[in-house]
């Protein structure tokens, strides 16, 4: 092959891999911006006073004395829409029948988008539901609310062919020549004087528990099952893997047994992880009986087989790549081999084992089937230590999955969603970068 | 005399190793015979990797505190033979030996030898200088506690005895908490001979300890072994023939596993019995 091709190969083959490459990075980037702007947005943002009210009747938390002036001055504003209301509803009476029932009917319409704007109107009996006892608590929703006040929305069904197009109807138009014709330009004009939006620093999303099922309140329960799962796995994989490492590496004698034995634990590293999950179900907690039902020692036992085989690969390929030097020099001085193991091998092939370790963790930090039968439950409160062998936990990967497609208003919490991805995210990272500094430190030490 | 037999397996009905029928014969090739003073004796002895017979029907005396090199062309097993002597042959799988080799007048490779006991008495440093990675002092004191020195002052005793021994204490003394890989190539592997020393061995085998080093460094381990001789038995594997004739009492001369040779050095490099001898230490071939 002449120079010129060489060349031309070398270059092209360079050219496609830093595309490849740069395709992956934005990829990446298409995936990441969007989980990383919505998250943050579950900590910062524009929170109106129904937040601050919130705050102060669930967690006890903010100025009481601020807080019931903004209470008052956007009480000033409000009370003229509930003077507009009880006006309507007067007329109302004087009205046709026919025809009060037709107003009759829009104007429930409008208390409905009136009470997700404001909260409760006055005369309205306590809700039951936390959810329904403030208005909207972030502004971009309350602008949401807003729209929905001032439009209805109706769905364009005339021709059979296509889908039904939605459109949107001015509400103020189907109220002309009543009193509460006003009420619609006078909300859209003065909404931020009821609300009072405020940029808001909530870092209660990390450290609160939720209240009525994530619809207000934060996501440590969820963050505090994951690392009570995560590293009760790793209590059980770490040491056992690293011992089954050590006698496949130094004690195994090859054989048939041997080859069979490593090729299950390949195998079994490729297993899909619902089939752990079933697997944690049937024998951990049917047949062991760790747990009466689902614990938090049943998942991370769970965890524990499903990441013990990763352990077991990278321990044992970090055990092989020490020297085989370092094993001669040790038994040349009289030591044993259980002490060459002990104080040379394994010190010498703890980076390795160590990087396998943490991956591993961020895997059983991230897995969501093997938990589903075994630990995870969607909504609870933050667990004691003493409990994790009695009671299940909520945790992130599943109450991500859980709020993203069985909650029963999940496009209400979409903020929540967000920002548990970018929590779970966050952590698995983290975890990550820890392992690659720990194995930094540690190589540095053992190169000198 | 019982030194690296398992005592806990030893009792006065132990019989006699089958192999000791043999240990009297004379050696074959060998115009050294130790009589009383033989460190290491091989009777008939061979290594096997599986089916290929690396070291082959050996019979030789080493003599207590000789300096005795190992020469011979690249594979002839001369290796094979130094390691068999502390049995780090026993790392290599399907590695087996038949022959006697004694030590002290026990069978190294006997049913109730303890591999480690042996090690702890043969001493071995390796081609290339493989300091653990740890710092100096836990380098050296790595031997001494595991034979149960646990004492701080005892240990740095020892480390420093060991280090001057080795002709390496003035250049560490002030870094000995520094990490061993941090030492050039040549105190690397002088460092090595300490902590071989550390243990406080009788016999030092040497696998080409200076091959990987620089011809200042090789000086310095050349003179190291002049400092040593006398209170060690001393075996050295070398592919250097003016280092063997500069360094040793004796040569063993090698050649596709068999023992061509084995003389004073003096004679073996000016007047060689074999004619094989000659070709090779003139350098017609290597």
């Amino acid at each position: 092959m002449n120079i010129g091709t060489r060349k031309i190969l070398d270059r092209s083959f360079t050219a496609v891999g830093i595309g490849s490459i740069i395709v992956m990075a934005l990829a990446l980037m298409i995936v990441v911006v969007p989980i990383v702007y919505n998250g943050i947005g579950a900590v910062f943002f524009t929170g109106t006073v129904e937040h601050r009210k919130m705050l102060q009747a669930e967690f006890s938390r903010g100025d009481s004395q601020y807080l019931s002036s903004e209470v008052a001055s956007s009480n000033r504003y409000r009370a003229k829409v509930y003077e507009m209301l009880t006006g309507f509803e007067a007329e109302l009476e004087t009205m046709a029948p026919e025809k009060k029932a037709e107003y009759q009917a829009k104007y429930s319409q409008v208390r409905t988008a009136l009470q997700a704007l404001l909260g409760p109107l006055p005369g309205d009996p306590e809700p039951m539901l936390t959810r329904f006892k403030y208005g909207q608590t972030r502004w971009e929703k309350a602008e949401e609310k807003l729209h929905d006040l001032l439009y209805e929305s109706k769905w364009d069904n005339t021709n059979p062919d296509v889908m039904g197009k939605e459109y949107f109807v001015n509400r103020a138009i189907g109220f002309e020549g009543t009193s509460l014709s006003r009420l619609f330009p006078y909300i859209n004009e003065n909404l931020e004087k009821m609300l009072l939006p405020e940029f808001t620093l909530y870092w209660g999303f990390i450290t609160d528990s939720s209240v009525d099922s994530h619809f207000f309140g934060g996501i440590w329960p969820e963050i505090q099952g994951t690392f009570f799962l995560a590293i009760g796995a790793m209590l059980f994989a770490f040491p056992l893997g690293v011992v089954a490492a050590v006698y496949f590496t130094e004690y195994a004698r090859p054989g048939f047994l041997n080859s069979m034995l490593r090729s299950a634990n390949s195998t079994l590293a490729g297993v899909p992880s619902i089939v752990f999950g079933m697997f944690g179900l049937a024998f951990f907690i049917n047949t062991m009986k760790v747990s009466e039902s689902k614990s938090v020692i049943a998942g991370a036992l769970t965890l524990a087989i499903m990441i013990l085989p990763t352990i077991i690969r990278a321990s044992e390929e970090a055990i092989l790549a020490v020297p085989k030097t370092y094993r001669e020099a040790s038994l040349s001085l009289g030591s044993t081999k259980w002490n060459t193991i002990a104080t040379v091998i394994l010190p010498a092939a703890l980076p390795g084992i160590l990087t396998g370790g943490v991956i591993s963790l961020g895997r059983a930090a991230g897995e969501t089937a093997p938990i589903i039968f075994t630990a995870a439950v969607s909504v609870g409160s933050a667990i004691g230590l003493a409990d994790v062998f009695s009671s299940p936990t909520p945790a992130l990967s599943w109450n991500i999955y859980n709020l993203a497609s069985e909650h029963e208003a999940a496009t209400q919490i979409r903020h929540v969603q967000y920002g548990m991805v970018l929590a779970l995210v966050t952590i698995v990272l983290l975890l990550n970068l820890s392992a690659i500094v720990l194995r930094a430190r540690i190589s540095k030490k053992l190169k000198g | 005399m019982l030194m690296i037999t398992d005592v806990r397996n030893t009792s006065e009905s132990v019989p006699v190793p089958k192999t000791t029928r043999e240990i009297y014969l004379p050696p074959q090739r060998s115009t050294i015979t130790g009589g009383g003073a033989a460190h290491i004796a091989a009777r008939e002895f061979s290594v096997y990797y599986g089916d290929f017979e690396a070291v082959k029907r050996v019979s030789a005396d080493i003599l207590s505190k000789y300096v005795t090199a190992i020469i011979g062309p690249s594979g002839c097993g001369k290796s094979t033979f130094l390691r068999a002597i502390n049995r780090m042959n026993d790392l290599i799988p399907g590695c087996h030996t038949t022959g006697s080799l004694l030590f002290d007048g026990e069978d190294i490779y006997g049913k109730y030898t303890d591999e480690v006991l042996l090690r702890k008495k043969v001493g071995m440093v390796f081609q290339k200088p493989n300091p653990f990675p740890k710092s100096i002092f836990d380098n050296i004191a790595y031997g001494p506690r595991l034979h149960g020195v646990n004492d701080k002052k005892k240990l740095m005793e020892i480390v420093e005895r060991s280090l001057r021994k080795a002709a390496i204490w003035d250049e560490v003394c002030d870094r000995l908490d520094k990490n061993a890989l941090g030492l050039s190539g040549g105190q690397q592997q002088r460092l090595c001979v300490a902590r071989t020393l550390a243990v406080e061995p009788e016999v030092l085998l040497l696998d080409e300890p200076t091959s990987a080093l620089d011809p200042k460094a090789t000086a310095k381990i050349e003179d190291l072994i002049q400092e040593l001789r006398g209170s060690y038995t001393i075996m050295i594997v070398t592919h250097n023939m003016q280092q063997a004739s500069r360094v040793s009492d004796s040569t063993m001369f090698f050649y596709e596993g068999i023992l061509v040779e084995h003389a004073p050095t003096a004679q073996l490099f000016v007047n060689p019995k074999d004619p094989m001898t000659e070709d090779y230490i003139t350098g017609r071939f290597s």
